[in-house]
C-alpha cells in the first residue's frame, strides 16, 4: 500500500475520519460522556462478576438475615439472608445480556424488514407497513404481560416479547430513511451499471440509512432494561433464584422500611442503566449529524 | 454496417395523478459503434427519459415504456429477461450522470465504485479489479492514483467525482457510453476538459457516445450526429455541420437564435423562442411546436409532422419548408 501524499493529504487516514469524528464529539457531549462511562461500568460488572462479587449470588448466611450494610455484606443481605451486593452485581448480568440480546435480534429484523418495505415499495410496503402498526399499538408491558400468560413466565419470553415489540420501531426508522436514499442518484447509479436488487439494498441503501438505526439502537436498549426490570417485578420475568434487579426490587419493596438498601440499590442501578443508554443515544445522534457535531471552532 | 443501436419508435409514458404524461413519443434513430451522437433539448423534452428507456431504467410505476423496440447487438433490450438486461448495464451499455456530486456513494471508497461493475461482470478477483480501478483511476488523469482509491467521494471535488464517474463508465470497455448532461453541474473550464477527455478515451476505446445536453456549443464541438428533441420527439435529425449550417426546423433555428455566437455582432439582440415550453399533459393536437412557432400554416394544427429526408442523413419533421419564407 502506497502511502502517497498530495498537497498534504493523505487519503487513507482521512477516509477514517467519520468514526473517529463521531467518537470525539461523543466525548464532547457531557451528559453522554457520564452515560457512556456508566455504561463502561455496567458492562464491566457484567462481564466481571464472578471476580467482582464477594460471595455467590445464590449463597446463604442464615445467621444474617435482612441487615443492613456490615462489614461482611457491604450492602447488606436479603431475606434469605443472600449478599445484596453480589446479587446486585449478578443482576447486571441479566439486565445487560437482555438488553443486548433483545436490541440485537429486533434491530436485525426490524432493519431487515424495513429495508424491504422501503425498497420494493408497492404493496409490499403497504402490507409490512400494517403489520408495524399492529405491534405498534400494544403497550410494550402489556405485551410482556401477554406473552407471559400465553406462553408461560420466564426470561426467554421476555426477550421474545421485547423483540416483538420493538423491531417495528426500527423498520418504521429505515423503511424511512431507504425510501429517501433510494431517489439519490446513486441508487440510480448502481442500477445503470447492473447491480442486483439485493447488491443495492445492502450495500447503497443500508449504509446511508442506519445512522438513526444507531441512535435508535441506544435507546432500545435502555427500554429493554427498563422492560425486563418491569416484567421481573411483576413476577412475569425472571425466575427465582437467577439475581435480577427488578426482582430485588420487588422483595426488597416488602422490607423498606426494615432494610432500604435492599430495593434502593437495585432501583438505582436500573435507573442508572437507561437513563445512561438515553444519554448515549441522544449523544449519538447529535454525533451523527454533523451540523450539530460542531466540528472546528467558532471564530471569536 | 449494421447499425449498434436501433431505436425504433419508442414511446414512454408516465401515468401521474394529473394524467398521462407521454414523455417520450415515438422517437427512432440509430447509431454506428464509436459514433457520438448528441440529444439536445430543452429541459423536458424527453431527452434523459428516452435515454433510460433504452436500459429499462424507467422506474414503474409510475413511468413505462409502452411501446417501440430497442435494438441493440441484434437483441431488443425491451424483450430480454431482467437477468440479460443488467448484464448489458455498466457492462456494453454504460451510463454517466449529470450530478457529479451526488452520483457516488459516500459510505463506499473510490476504488470499490470503480471495481464493483469490474467484478460484476468481467469475473475479476477483488486484487484484479482493485488494480484495474488504480489504471482507470489514472487514465482519467487523476494523479496519485492507487492512494486516492482508498478515499472516499467527500475528499474528491465535482471534477474529479465526474472523472471518477467517467472512469467507472468506462470500466468494463463499453460499446457504448450514455452521458446524461455529464458537464452541467460544473464550471466552464472543467467542462472542457472532461468533454476532451471523454471524447479521446471514447475514440481510443472505439465506444460509441451519446451526450444529452441542453449545451449546444457542447454538441457543435463533440457530436457527429445530432438529434433535436422537441416534446417528446424527435424534430430534427442531421449531421452536426447540418443542423448547425442549415437548420430546417422553426425550433432548431430558434435555438441558434437564441444562444451568442462569436461571430456574431456584439450588439446585436438575442432572440428567444417565444411562448413557454410544452405541457406534456395537454400536447395540442398536430406539430407540438405550433403555438410558439413563426411559420404555422393551418395544417400545423391538425396533423403531427413526420421526419421527412431532406439529404443523405439530413432529416425534419415540419411541414413547411422554412427556406421558402
Amino acid at each position: 500500500m502506497t502511502t502517497a501524499t498530495m498537497e498534504g493529504t493523505e487519503p487513507r487516514r482521512l477516509s477514517q475520519v467519520g468514526f473517529k469524528a463521531i467518537v470525539r464529539a461523543l466525548l464532547k457531549h457531557k451528559l453522554s460522556r457520564v452515560g457512556l462511562v456508566i455504561i463502561v461500568l455496567l458492562f464491566s460488572m457484567a462481564i466481571f462478576a464472578p471476580v467482582l462479587a464477594p460471595y455467590h449470588p445464590n449463597e446463604q448466611d442464615l445467621y444474617s438475615v435482612l441487615q443492613g450494610p456490615t462489614k461482611k455484606h457491604w450492602l447488606g443481605t436479603d431475606n434469605v439472608g443472600r449478599d445484596l451486593l453480589s446479587r446486585v452485581i449478578y443482576g447486571a448480568r441479566l439486565s445487560m445480556s437482555v438488553g443486548v440480546v433483545a436490541t440485537a435480534f429486533s434491530a436485525t429484523i426490524g432493519v431487515i424488514v424495513g429495508l424491504i418495505a422501503g425498497y420494493k415499495g408497492g404493496w409490499i410496503d403497504q402490507i409490512i407497513m400494517r403489520i408495524t402498526d399492529t405491534f405498534m399499538v400494544i403497550p410494550g408491558l402489556v405485551f410482556v404481560l401477554v406473552m407471559a400468560s400465553a406462553l408461560g413466565p420466564g426470561i426467554k419470553n421476555v426477550v421474545i416479547a421485547i423483540i416483538l415489540f420493538t423491531w417495528p420501531g426500527f423498520a418504521r426508522i429505515i423503511r424511512g430513511q431507504v425510501l429517501s436514499v433510494r431517489e439519490l442518484p446513486y441508487v440510480e447509479a448502481a442500477r445503470a451499471s447492473g447491480s442486483s436488487g439485493l447488491r443495492i439494498m445492502f450495500k447503497h441503501l443500508l449504509p446511508n440509512s442506519l445512522a438513526p438505526v444507531i441512535v435508535a439502537s441506544a435507546l432500545s436498549l435502555g427500554a429493554a432494561v427498563g422492560i425486563e426490570a418491569g416484567a421481573a417485578f411483576l413476577g412475569v420475568g425472571v425466575q427465582p433464584p437467577t439475581a435480577s434487579w427488578g426482582k430485588a426490587l420487588r422483595t426488597g419493596y416488602s422490607y423498606l422500611e426494615r432494610v432500604p438498601l435492599f430495593s434502593i440499590a437495585p432501583g438505582l442501578l436500573i435507573t442508572a442503566a437507561v437513563l445512561s443508554f438515553t444519554l448515549v443515544g441522544d449523544g449519538l445522534r447529535d454525533a451523527l449529524d454533523p451540523r450539530l457535531r460542531g466540528e472546528g471552532k467558532k471564530i471569536k | 454496417m449494421k447499425p449498434l443501436l436501433e431505436v425504433k419508435n419508442l414511446h414512454t409514458h408516465f401515468l401521474t395523478d394529473d394524467g398521462l404524461v407521454k414523455a417520450v413519443g415515438g422517437i427512432s434513430y440509430d447509431l454506428h459503434e464509436g459514433e457520438t451522437l448528441g440529444l439536445v433539448g430543452e429541459s423536458g423534452c424527453g431527452k434523459s427519459v428516452s435515454a433510460l428507456s433504452i436500459l429499462r431504467l424507467i422506474p414503474n410505476p409510475p413511468g413505462k415504456v409502452v411501446e417501440g423496440e430497442v435494438f441493440f447487438e441484434g437483441r431488443d433490450l425491451m424483450k430480454v429477461s431482467e437477468d440479460e438486461i443488467r448484464e448489458v448495464r455498466g457492462n456494453k451499455i454504460a451510463m454517466i450522470f449529470q450530478e457529479p456530486m451526488t452520483s457516488l456513494n459516500p459510505v463506499l471508497t473510490i476504488g470499490y465504485q470503480i471495481a464493483e461493475p469490474l467484478t460484476l461482470h468481467k469475473g475479476l478477483s477483488k486484487e484484479e479489479s482493485w488494480k484495474e480501478a488504480g489504471e482507470l483511476l489514472t487514465k482519467v488523469q487523476i494523479p496519485e492514483a492507487a492512494a486516492r482509491l482508498r478515499a472516499y467521494p467527500h475528499l474528491f471535488s465535482g471534477g474529479m467525482r465526474q472523472r471518477v464517474m467517467i472512469a467507472m463508465g468506462l470500466g468494463c470497455n463499453p460499446k457504448l457510453i450514455i452521458a446524461d448532461e455529464p458537464t452541467t453541474a460544473l464550471d466552464v473550464t472543467i467542462q472542457a476538459q472532461l468533454l476532451e477527455l471523454m471524447k479521446g478515451l471514447t475514440r481510443d476505446f472505439g465506444t460509441a457516445l451519446i451526450i444529452i445536453t441542453h449545451n449546444l456549443g457542447v454538441v457543435a464541438r463533440y457530436a457527429d450526429r445530432v438529434n433535436v428533441m422537441y416534446a417528446g420527439r424527435i424534430v430534427e435529425k442531421g449531421s452536426a455541420k447540418e443542423i448547425y449550417g442549415d437548420p430546417r426546423h422553426p425550433y432548431t433555428i430558434g435555438l441558434m437564435a437564441s444562444v451568442p455566437r462569436l461571430d456574431m455582432d456584439v450588439k446585436k439582440k438575442l432572440i428567444p423562442i417565444e411562448g413557454q415550453p410544452p405541457d406534456l399533459l395537454h400536447i395540442p393536437a398536430g406539430c407540438a411546436f405550433r403555438p410558439r412557432c413563426n411559420y404555422a400554416v393551418e395544417k400545423c394544427q391538425e396533423v403531427i409532422p413526420e421526419l421527412t429526408t431532406l439529404a443523405d442523413k439530413h432529416e425534419v419533421a415540419c411541414w413547411v419548408d422554412v427556406r421558402r419564407n
